[in-house]
């Protein structure tokens, strides 16, 4: 007689992935109708993607009331408001890159894309995943599906540049997935669980101390590289500037605070008995990525390569206030990727606009007179490059208090001081583009035309967004304390 | 208390009508005419200068504590709160700037491109400036203290002279460096109110509290920033360039008003957070201050350039007012304090002579001058005038307020009181030699047909040199208010005060009191 094995099957409540079942399901609608229609209309495809962001995001916000179980599916995916808040960012940036996209394709010199739309949606069903993922295989999972996606778009229009960065993107981030892939099993090694809660409980207990450390290690390269975070930044420069600029502005936006929700999950509850040997390790990467990212940005004669480090840096930055474990790093961190998104969809959506076509019009000698012959774009570029800067009052300098505050909080002002001197030779750069606006002649070639069309909401939101957020922080400072207890 | 909070919103008012008029000028766009949008600024910092008297007006000066003290809860999550008010420092700071705003906007007519945005720039400038001096929350003071970099950035590489970009940037890398450590400070402080806020209160609380070498090196954070802007020697090599290359507006008020948030930033941060430090360091600080005021003058002498000589005149000057605070007598604080007042006045009055000039003859050079006093009497007359009041002649506002330090000082200490008096004399030698080199001698023959000082140009300067001579006669207008607040910094940080006594009267002495209690 064989005994009769009840295997325990997961309940189905499906309930928490709707908002990734959406995203998956339109984009499979705009598939179809690039596969089916004889001449598909770029219209359409945006309103299908647009569809696909709304349906997603009123299906995670109803998860913001959540009463049921922490985690769902078997421990595979997280109920938790952190979760919600993290959706809910990524899709706005999803909505404002399905805009700019559209805007940049409808321009002359660049053929249409079907793929676009269901590709980005495809990223953004990635991200909403792995910031909910209570399951390091979750997680994993959520990352390929993001990086692919990520690729093919980086490498979109087929230019030169363009197809350099896809490849460089796609080796390098594959070797980061190896990396991400064995802390994986290492912390399996150690604990016997990828889950990250139990994970947590296991490691209080004790533990294989080496082993998770070992794991903690390997993770860290793994984020490291999707935060863009120094010494794990060497794809970003070439991407950043290879990539659509629309898909840069998403990019730049979604993906960091998608990798750093994950981060934070990550370290601050399923390694969170091991603060005191993170702390170090972020620390580090903080002060790198703070350091180099500024420091090179001086350098640069390509505007999208200068945003670039400077993400780095702002990667630094978020690092800096992670350095406080718990509540008070979470919060910091968090209010620093919605301001970041705004002011880095802005300033890339801005070099898209002053581009005109394609990816022509760059170099920071491009931007000479701009002040006077387009205001309205320099002084955009002039808002979102002070907010970068940090200077008051706008949301950059309302979110750099919080993270010095966090990290000095934990007693880290070191690295606090070496964030704001960073922050100084940052403010160079930022400074440099404000002077050849404002404080150069013009060259003498005509001005192109620069249709505005959906880009000119989208820039006005950001702006709005970076402007009240710096004003006003306490509009969004309750959701936000509200996000930043991770249940599991 | 009740009325008080009902009743006094003058503080936020001052603060933010320019920005509201800022505003009207930016929205105004081009339908807005270049003579409107000098008109509306005008106006606008008139209003705002109108409002700042009723302040005065209101201010009591024989109370040792922050009035019209307003306060609002603003980004609770990180402890920032809205909180302003005026004591017997800064009240004179706030007038002083809402007073060279209307005189510099109309100094500013001759400017001719980008009007609009330049008075914008002015007026963000001025809510800026007085945000400053009115913020009795940290956090908030810093933001206003960077803030206010972006408008000056502006004013010098939008509108100034040939090199007026690399003097921007200078400008503005040098003193966001020095905030860097400010910042760290503050947040430092911060950490330690548990929890209580960025109020002034609340740090000064938890700086009363700090061990002997973490204040200390809280000090130097805190001074490196006020040191950068002041500015002190060795830090002052951006001042010449910017001073240099600024429009005449900007020079008058950067000279003017933005490094008085130096040197009121070492009185209310430095002297009150940190006595023990203040004193320990008061060797180090007065040593620098001595060597900035005889440089500063002795690079006075030597300078061709008319501007530059006058920038140097400021490093020195400003000497004179940091050793004065860092002597810690009750004589050289109140004199300081004053002398920030004055060296506004009458360097801000220099500046105007000397971009009056130079739009006449089109050169800073002093070589290229020469026997102008024949051909603009009125124009020299008031240079003349100014010259003695900045060189501290007795009769004119200068003199008071270096006596009182030099005095204050020579208590304290011979050498240091002995080295200040020479730059007196060295200061006498430059603006009477440089005057000689503008007004006498043979007149060049493209000058002669140069005009006089026109209408404009009278109204701008009659009231600042009236204001150098009734500070002069009667300089216990304003050394009254000065003399309370004055007390309060010697009782805080003076050699007999102990930490501890003056913790026990914080409600009445440091004036905190009235903040904790309104609601």
């Amino acid at each position: 007689m064989i005994a009769q094995v009840a295997f325990p099957t997961p309940a189905l409540d499906i309930e928490p992935i709707l908002p990734e079942l959406a995203l998956i399901g339109f984009a499979i609608v705009g598939l179809l109708y690039e596969a089916f229609s004889r001449r598909s209309e770029p219209i359409v495809h945006l309103v299908v993607g647009l569809l696909g962001v709304a349906a997603s995001g009123v299906t995670a916000l109803r998860l913001w009331g959540w009463d049921g179980p922490s985690t769902v599916l078997g421990g595979a995916i997280s109920t938790d408001r952190f979760g919600v808040l993290a959706r809910i960012l990524i899709l706005s940036a999803a909505a404002l890159g399905l805009l700019l996209g559209h805007q940049y394709f409808r321009r002359s010199g660049d053929e249409p894309r079907g793929e676009f739309t269901p590709l980005l949606l495809f990223a953004t069903s990635g991200m909403t995943m792995i910031v909910s993922a209570a399951d390091l295989i979750v997680v994993f999972l959520a990352l390929e599906i993001l990086s692919l996606s990520l690729y093919v778009l980086t490498g979109l229009t087929g230019r030169r540049a363009a197809n350099e960065a896809a490849m460089k993107y796609f080796l390098l981030g594959a070797f980061s997935s190896a990396f991400f892939l064995y802390g994986i099993a290492m912390a399996y090694g150690a604990t016997g669980t990828t889950k990250i809660a139990a994970l947590a409980t296991s490691l209080t207990g004790g533990g294989e101390r080496a082993l998770a450390l070992l794991a903690l290690g390997l993770l860290a390269v793994g984020f490291g590289f999707k935060v863009s975070a120094a010494p794990f930044h060497m794809w970003t420069p070439d991407v950043y500037e290879g990539a659509p600029t629309a898909v840069t502005a998403y990019m730049s936006a979604a993906t960091k605070i998608a990798a750093f929700a994950a981060l934070i999950r990550v370290l601050d509850v399923a390694f969170q008995a091991l603060a005191w040997d993170w702390g170090p390790v972020i620390w580090g990467l903080a002060a790198i990525s703070v350091v180099l990212g500024s420091v090179l940005a001086i350098a640069q004669t390509n505007v999208k390569r200068m945003l670039a480090y400077s993400s780095i840096a702002h990667a630094g930055f978020i690092l800096t206030g992670l350095t406080a474990p718990g509540a008070v790093g979470i919060r910091a961190a968090l209010f620093y990727l919605v301001a970041y998104s705004a002011m880095t969809l802005g300033a890339f959506g801005t070099v898209m606009l002053v581009s005109s076509r394609g990816e022509d019009r760059e170099r920071l000698d491009d931007y000479a007179g701009l002040g006077r012959t387009d205001p309205v774009a320099a002084g955009l570029m002039t808002l979102f490059l002070l907010s970068l800067a940090g200077i008051p009052p706008t949301a950059g300098f309302i979110a750099k208090v919080n993270v010095f505050s966090a990290a000095i909080g934990a007693g880290y002002w070191g690295l606090a001081l070496v964030g704001v001197l960073a922050s100084v030779a940052a403010a160079f750069f930022y400074l440099r583009v404000i002077v050849l606006m404002y404080m150069q002649e013009p060259a003498d070639e005509p001005v192109p035309d620069r249709p505005v069309g959906l880009a000119g909401p989208v820039l006005a939101l950001a702006a709005v967004a970076t402007v009240a957020l710096g004003v006003f922080p306490g509009l969004i400072v309750e959701v936000i304390r509200e996000a930043s207890v991770l249940t599991w | 208390m009740v009325r008080d909070a009902a009743v006094n919103k003058l503080l936020t008012l001052t603060t933010f009508i320019p920005t509201i008029g800022a505003v009207m000028v930016l929205v105004g766009g081009r339908g807005l005419k270049d003579d409107a949008a000098r008109w509306l600024a005008l106006g606008v910092s008139l209003v705002t200068f109108v409002i700042s008297l009723i302040v005065l007006g209101r201010f009591d000066p024989d109370l040792q504590r922050f009035q019209l003290v307003e306060q609002a809860r603003w980004v609770e999550s990180v402890g920032l709160t809205y909180t302003v008010g005026v004591d017997g420092i800064s009240i004179w700071l706030l007038l002083l700037t809402t007073f060279l705003f209307p005189v510099s906007i109309l100094a500013s007519w001759t400017v001719v491109s980008d009007v609009r945005r330049f008075m914008a720039a002015m007026l963000f400038l001025e809510t800026a400036v007085i945000g400053t001096f009115v913020a009795l929350d940290l956090l908030l003071f810093f933001l206003f203290f960077e803030a206010l970099l972006v408008p000056m950035y502006l004013l010098i590489g939008g509108w100034g002279g040939r090199r007026r970009v690399y003097a921007a940037v200078k400008f503005f890398l040098f003193t966001m460096a020095g905030s860097a450590f400010l910042l760290v400070a503050i947040l430092f402080l911060y950490s330690r109110t548990g929890g209580a806020g960025f109020r002034y209160d609340a740090m000064l609380q938890a700086a009363s509290s700090l061990p002997v070498v973490t204040a200390r090196w809280l000090f130097l954070a805190f001074f490196v920033a006020f040191a950068v802007k002041v500015p002190l020697v060795p830090l002052h090599t951006w001042l010449p360039d910017a001073h240099t290359e600024a429009p005449t507006a900007g020079s008058v008020l950067l000279a003017g008003v933005l490094l008085k948030v130096g040197t009121y930033g070492l009185v209310r941060f430095n002297l009150m957070f940190f006595p023990e430090a203040s004193r320990y360091f008061t060797t180090f600080v007065s040593v620098l201050a001595v060597i900035g005021i005889v440089y500063g003058a002795v690079n006075a002498l030597v300078q061709s350039d008319v501007k530059r000589l006058v920038a140097y005149s400021s490093v020195s000057h400003l000497g004179f007012v940091v050793l004065g605070l860092f002597a810690l007598t009750q004589q050289s604080v109140t004199g300081g304090i004053l002398q920030m007042v004055n060296h506004g006045l009458a360097t801000g009055a220099l500046f105007l002579l000397v971009g009056m000039v130079y739009e006449r003859t089109h050169t800073r050079e002093l070589d290229r001058m020469g026997g102008l006093a024949a051909v603009m009497p009125w124009l020299m007359g008031a240079f003349l005038f100014t010259a003695f009041a900045s060189a501290g002649l007795p009769g004119l506002n200068g003199f008071v307020g270096e006596f009182l330090v030099i005095v204050g000082t020579f208590a304290v200490s011979h050498w240091f009181g002995a080295l200040a008096a020479t730059a007196v004399v060295l200061a006498a030698i430059y603006l009477l030699w440089s005057y000689e080199r503008i007004a006498h001698g043979p007149v060049r023959e493209e000058h002669r047909m140069l005009p006089d000082l026109s209408l404009r140009e009278a109204i701008v300067l009659a009231p600042v040199l009236a204001l150098l001579l009734v500070f002069g006669v009667a300089p216990r207008l304003v050394t009254g208010g000065i003399e309370p607040a004055a007390r309060a910094v010697i009782q805080r940080v003076g050699p007999t005060g102990h930490i501890s006594d003056v913790a026990a009267r914080d409600d009445n002495s440091i004036g905190v009191g009235p903040i904790a209690s309104v609601p």
